[in-house]
This record gives C-alpha cells, structure tokens and sequence, in this order.
C-alpha cells in the first residue's frame, strides 16, 4: 500500500466480485433464485427494487454471512464460506442496516474495532492502525465527538461511524445495505458521495439503495432485483426504464432526466383510474405490466396527444399522458426540460431556436400534429409575437385541454390581441392541472364521442364529477364554440 | 483480627510474617493456628473465589448481551450443587473425598450439556442457550430437592454448602480453585477484543474478523471452569458475578480490556469484605454457639447486601443495558 500524493487515503486495490447463479431459500421460501452478478474491480454497484425482492439476501450472500443453497459467491477470486472470518473481513467490509449499538463505548472505540481483522491477539493497537483510525474519523467528519458514547449520538452520526469502522477495515470490497435508509437528504448525499470516494481510492462498493434517483446519481451500475431474480443489469439510464419499473415495481413511473444532475429521476404515478376493474390483473402479469391507464378511442385506435407549453407543466402533462400509453407529440418548445422529456418518452417534438420565430415548415408541422392530435393541451405555453402563429394553429384544435400552473401574465410577450386569442382558446378548454390531465383527457374524449349529437355536447360525462373534483369544465363544451 | 476469637493486629502480622519462614516471631500456638490455617486461608478462598465468579460474569453478560446474565446462567452453580448434594447426601453412592470433585464434574458436566442442547447445526443461538440453562436448572433444582429430603442426617451439611460457605476453608481448596482461575481469566483476558467487537451483534462481529461461533464456545467453556472452580469449593455464592460487573460497567465503561480484570479484582475485595461481615462474632455470639458455627454463611450476605444496592441502581436507572 502506498500513499497518495493528493489524498490522505491510503490505496487500495479494488477487488471483483462474482455471484454465479446462487439461490437463496430460508425454510421453503425462496428469496433468490439463479442470481448471477459480475462486478468489476473499483465499480459501484448499486441493487434497486422493490422491498422483499432479495436485495439485502443478496448482499448478506456476498459477503458470507449466508451459505448459497447453490451456486458460488467469490470475492478476489476467494470463497468466503471456505476461509476464516479473519481472512474474510480483511477481503469485505459491511456497512449494515442497522447495528446494535446500546452500550456506551466511545465513538473512537467503535471505529477501532474495524482494525481487530489487521491485529494480532496481544498486540496494542500500532501508529499504522492509529492513523488510519484517525483518518475515518476525519473523512466521516466524527473527530468532533470520537470521544462521545456511541449510544448518545444521533441516528445519522451512528451511521457515520459505521462508516468510519468500514474504512479503518480497509477492505478491497464494501458492502453497504441501504446505507441512505434513515438520512436526511444532505446526510444521504454526504454518504454516498463518500462512497464514491471510497471507491476512487481503490474499493469495489455494492449498496442496496432503495431511493432510486440517488442510486442513478452515484452508482456505476444498478442490478434491478424482483422477486428473488435480476430483472436488469446495466448502467442506470438503461436499468431504469418504465418497462423495467413496472415489471420490478409494478409501478406506473416516468422517468426523466434530472434537469440539475442529469441522471435519471424517477417518479411514480397513480396506478389507474379504473384499477379496481383490474385488480387482480397485477397478481396474474401476463402482460408486460399491469394496470395503467389506457385511454382508448376510436375503437381501439391510439389516442393521440399533442401538448403546447413550457417547464415542468408541460413535462409532467407529458409523462402523465405516456405512463397511461397515448401516443404524444410536443412544440414547439425551445430546448430544456420539455426536449429531453420528451426525447426520454420517444415523443415527436417540434423543438424551436429560442426568441427565434416560427419557420414555415415548423408551422406546418404544429399544423399536422395539431390536425392529427385527438386532443390538444396547452400547459403554459410562452406566448410571444413571434409566436402568435401557434395560437392560430391551436384555434383549429379541438378538443382542447388546458393545464396551465404559471399565470398569463408571466409569459406573454405580445399584445393585446395576443391575450385576448389565449383568452378564446382557454374559454372553450377543459381546465384542469398537470394532475389530473388523464382524467380531463377522457372527459373531453367522451365528450367527442357523444359529440356527434351537439345538443348534449354542453353536459360533461360522469368521470369529471366522480373521480376528480380538480377537473373544472368550462361552461362551453369543447365542441360547443366554432 | 476480626472473628470469634479476637487476635490483635500485631499478633496477626507477626503469625503471618511466620509464615514467611524468614522471621520466627513468639505467637501463641493457638492464635498462630487460627492466623496461619483458619483465617489467611478463608480470606484468599474468598478472594479466589470473588475473583473468578466476578470475571466469569463479566462475560457471561457480555456474551449474552443481557444484563441478567450471571455464571449461573447456564446451569454451572445448579449442576455443582447437584453434584455437591449428592456427594454430600449419598456419601456410599457417591463416594468421593472431597466435596470439590463432584461439585466441579456437576458444574462442568451441566454447562456442557446446556450447550450440546442449545447447539443445532454448528450454531449456538444465545436466546436458545438462555432458555435450555432455565430448563435444565429447573430440572436439576428438583434433583437437589428429592436428595435433600432423603439425607437425613446430611441434610444440614448440604443446606449449608448450598448456601455458599467459606467457613470451613484450607489450603487445599485454595490450591484447588486458584491455578484453575488464574488460567481461566488469562485466557478470557487474551479475548478481550472480540468480547468487545461481540457487543455490536454476532454479524457484525463476523465482518470484523471475530469467529462467533468459536469464541462464544470458548468464552462459555472457559467462564463455565472458572465458575466451577469457584463453586465447587465455596457452594452456591450469588450476586458477585451479577452486580459487581454491573458495578464496574458503571465506572470504568463497557470495554472488556479494562472492565474484566477491574471486576475480577473488585470481586476478590467485595467478597473478602462480606466473608469478613458475615464471621463477625457479633453475628455469631447472640445465637450462644459454639466458636466457628457458621451461623451467616457468606452467600447469604453478599445476597443481602448485593440485592438492595441492585436495585437502587435500578431504580436509579442506572443500569438498564450493558
């Protein structure tokens, strides 16, 4: 081991590690079954998925704790079942849910232990061991209560110093299970930053870590676990797609990217309107994932959507709109949030220059996708001279939505006549908010269908009134002004 | 100095400087007898004693993270006084010429078997050993009892040495208890380290390089011996490795480096200080018996006055965990 010249760390030589088709059973559950993970020396890789899927059976697999029924875990190349614990703990070193920590040795102490795998029976701690003690402390940032009971430090300080133990054991590989679990935002982020540091400096990491878009953020890979098996492998951008989510997670969940970090971010949605009818569909999973909105239309035909409009409003009207299966389009948007959630949702989208009026072919494109959309959805769209064509386009679409959050005012930089256009065209809108988008999509949809009889066009079907009280129909019907 | 027979202290220095053999100082024959063979032996047995129930409790907590735990916790006293109590009741059946031998087999034989109970496939849950100690104690405190109401004559006997006796010390059980606990608590003593890592949880022990199951057979073994060695030449003495540790856990924190030989010391003085209550002549003279009657066998001192102090600092809530 040498010293790094730019670091205190010492450098360490990261260690593979290899689980080759092992599986799992306590009693006659099984918890893993034919798990097979590679990773590379110096990698951190980070195991998502829903509770009970074997993420920590995994880890506790790893690092010897748990005897494979069959199949081989090695780390180095060595069989941790085959050597000692000495031997082991000098190869791995874990960082656990939680540890019993109720009696009162001092911080320093507890940190110290992570040298008993380097020491010899009767030999007192050596400056070596010292110093590498006093260099966990500093890098956790526990020096200031080292001497402090373990017992009477906060949850995220204990946490810390079993982090500190980890890195005065000084292992080629380290195991971390759900080392986020109980932190505040700042102190999760400060810990896995110190991972990744911990894996620069030579060490091969495997975390369980539930909170996904911080697994994105920090791990090289993420192993996707469902239901004792490994659903993906890859780099996050390719693990976490809304197939792979819905399929581990049974989740109806976009994913974008992050607009600060870059790195995927997931969210959640409700699972259906009409989950109720299919409940039991999820326990079967014959298809590729269970229910989602499916807004239908024209007899089976995908339903189309084309949304109009700016910042996270337009990109939460879009994910809404993809996680329930619409075939979607957008623009013209400059490029930002809207480009790349769209680009994300495989969505076709007019992207124009900023301050840049509209070209003609980009107007005959909003044209089209206006003409071709079953619904329209403006969701604050800049409305500027250069752009007062869109409004003409839009005054073409019917049926139309809005979902605007920002007010006019913020975002209108034309005149009067401009005001008065999107006056006219969120008269004749359903108005609603990014949330419940679907639920307004369907109203307007059901509205059309019955549409053929004008007369009744005015009353808007039950779904408004049943399911959503935020859904605010305007008192022209969609098909009512022309 | 202090006893039934009352020596003055100069008398006292000079009988043990005798012992030395280097000076031969002029002391009464009797007072050199009762010096050098009654009471210098009595209070090193209680010191030995003190000694190895102390250290052997200290572990015995922290191995089983439970602030119950004391060496009788598996058995070890039970199974020394069934073998004491048939040595004793049945002296025919049970023929041996010391009390120490069966008591120490008794002791060894019960804690072995706890284990071999509580063991399933190379694994010792700590939970299962409790709860097979509690049967097994159960079952041989009924053994105790039919032996005791079929020993007539020696029934006080046993009564007595049930209740933790240093009245009737030699030489011979201090040569006895005193290179059995001195290896004892060496060999605890070199385990300090992975007694410590032990307190964070056996996983996590594991992960640090400690071989659970391994040293938790040894700490048992070894704290099981010393035990055994202490009640088989001193009966059934309670509360010393319960509270003394608890004690010194107070003062000088859990680390077992210090805690252990801090308590094992402590348990040595605490237990010479109680011998010495419970032979104060004033104790033995109001009941007009005969000089030597070991009217407060000491276990029934370190009982009465390890139990309240317990339980002030429970209240106190002083101890509550390790």
């Amino acid at each position: 081991m040498t010293e790094t010249p730019s670091t205190d760390a010492r450098t360490l030589e990261p260690a593979p590690i290899a689980v080759d088709s092992v599986s799992v059973s306590f009693g006659d559950i099984s918890v893993l079954e034919d798990v097979s993970v590679t990773v590379d020396p110096g990698e951190f890789v980070g195991l998502v998925g829903p509770n009970g899927a074997g993420k920590t059976t995994l880890l506790r697999t790893i690092s010897g704790t748990l005897e494979p029924d069959s199949g081989s875990v090695s780390v180095d190349g060595v069989d941790l079942q085959a050597v000692s614990s000495k031997a082991s703990s000098r190869l791995v070193a874990v960082v656990p849910q939680d540890t019993t920590l109720s009696f009162s040795f001092p911080v320093a102490d507890v940190v110290e232990m992570g040298r008993h795998p380097h020491r010899s029976r009767f030999s007192p701690p050596s400056r070596d061991d010292r110093e590498i003690v006093e260099q966990a402390l500093e890098r956790t940032r526990t020096a200031d209560f080292a001497d402090r009971p373990i017992d009477e430090v906060s949850g995220g300080q204990r946490q810390r110093v079993v982090m500190a133990r980890a890195i005065a054991q000084e292992t080629p590989a380290l195991l971390l299970d759900e080392p986020t679990a109980s932190l505040d935002i700042n102190h999760a982020i400060e810990t896995l930053e110190l991972v990744r540091e911990l894996v620069a400096d030579g060490r091969t990491a495997v975390a369980a870590i539930h909170d996904l878009d911080l697994a994105a953020r920090y791990c090289d890979r993420l192993v996707m676990l469902a239901d004792g098996g490994v659903r993906a492998v890859g780099p996050p951008s390719a693990v976490l797609t809304r197939e792979a989510l819905a399929d581990a997670f049974d989740a109806n969940a976009t994913v974008v990217p992050n607009p600060v970090t870059g790195t995927e971010t997931v969210t959640a949605l409700p699972n259906a309107v009409d989950s109720a009818v299919d409940s039991h569909e999820a326990a079967d999973r014959n298809g590729d994932r269970a229910e989602t909105v499916r807004l239908e239309h024209d007899g089976g035909r995908e339903t189309h959507a084309h949304v109009v409009g700016t910042g996270t409003t337009a990109a939460g009207t879009l994910a809404r709109l993809a996680a329930a299966d619409l075939s979607i389009s957008a623009g013209p948007v400059t490029h930002g949030v809207v480009t790349e959630t769209a680009a994300r949702l495989e969505a076709e989208t007019i992207t124009v220059d900023p301050h840049t009026p509209l070209s003609d072919s980009q107007r005959r494109a909003l044209e089209d996708a206006v003409g071709d959309a079953d619904v329209t959805i403006l969701a604050d769209p800049v409305v500027s001279s250069g752009n007062e064509c869109v409004l003409a386009a839009l005054e073409s679409a019917s049926p139309l939505v809005v979902t605007d959050r920002q007010p006019l005012e913020g975002r209108l930089f034309a005149g009067e006549t401009a005001r008065a256009r999107y006056d006219r065209l969120r008269r004749r809108a359903l108005e609603t908010s990014p949330e419940t988008v679907l639920e307004a999509v369907q109203c307007v949809l059901d509205g059309d269908e019955s549409g053929s009889d004008r007369d009744e066009a005015g009353v808007t079907p039950g779904l408004a009134e049943s399911e959503s009280e935020s859904v605010r129909t305007s008192p022209n019907s969609p098909l009512s002004t022309d | 100095m202090l006893g039934p027979v009352r020596i003055d202290p100069v008398t006292v220095s000079k009988a043990v400087l005798n012992l030395t053999g280097v000076v031969a100082y002029d002391v009464p024959s009797a007072h050199q007898t009762i010096v050098a063979d009654v009471r210098l032996p009595r209070i090193a047995l209680a010191a030995v004693v003190g000694f190895a129930l102390a250290a052997a409790g200290t572990v015995m907590q922290g191995f089983f993270r439970n602030p119950l735990a004391d060496p009788s916790i598996i058995g070890v006293s039970t199974g020394a006084a069934a073998g004491a109590v048939a040595a004793i009741a049945f002296p025919t059946v049970v023929p041996f010429s010391s009390v120490h031998v069966p008591a120490f087999i008794g002791a060894v034989g019960t804690a072995f078997l706890v284990y071999a109970i509580a063991t399933e496939g190379g694994r010792t849950p700590v939970a299962t050993l409790l709860l097979a100690g509690v049967a097994i104690q159960a079952f041989l405190g009924a053994l105790i009892s039919y032996m005791l109401v079929h020993s007539g004559e020696n029934l006080r006997e046993a009564v007595v040495w049930m209740m933790g006796h240093l009245h009737r010390s030699s030489w011979s059980d201090v040569t006895f208890a005193l290179p059995v606990t001195i290896l004892g608590v060496s060999v605890l003593c070199a385990y300090t380290r992975e007694m410590n890592v032990l307190l964070l949880g056996e996983e996590d022990a594991h992960h640090l390089g400690v071989d659970v199951e391994r040293t938790k057979l040894l700490l048992l073994a070894v704290a099981s011996i010393v035990t055994a060695a202490g009640v088989a030449v001193a009966g059934v003495i309670g509360f010393v490795g319960l509270i003394v540790p608890h004690i010194l856990r107070l003062i000088v924190g859990p680390d077992h480096r210090i805690l252990l030989p801090t308590s094992a010391l402590a348990g040595a003085s605490f237990l010479v200080a109680a011998d010495t209550i419970a032979r104060l002549d004033s104790l033995a003279f109001p009941f007009g018996l005969e000089v030597g009657t070991p009217i407060v066998p000491v276990g029934i001192v370190t009982a009465v006055l390890g139990a309240p102090f317990f339980l002030y600092l429970l209240t106190k809530r002083e101890v509550h965990e390790l």
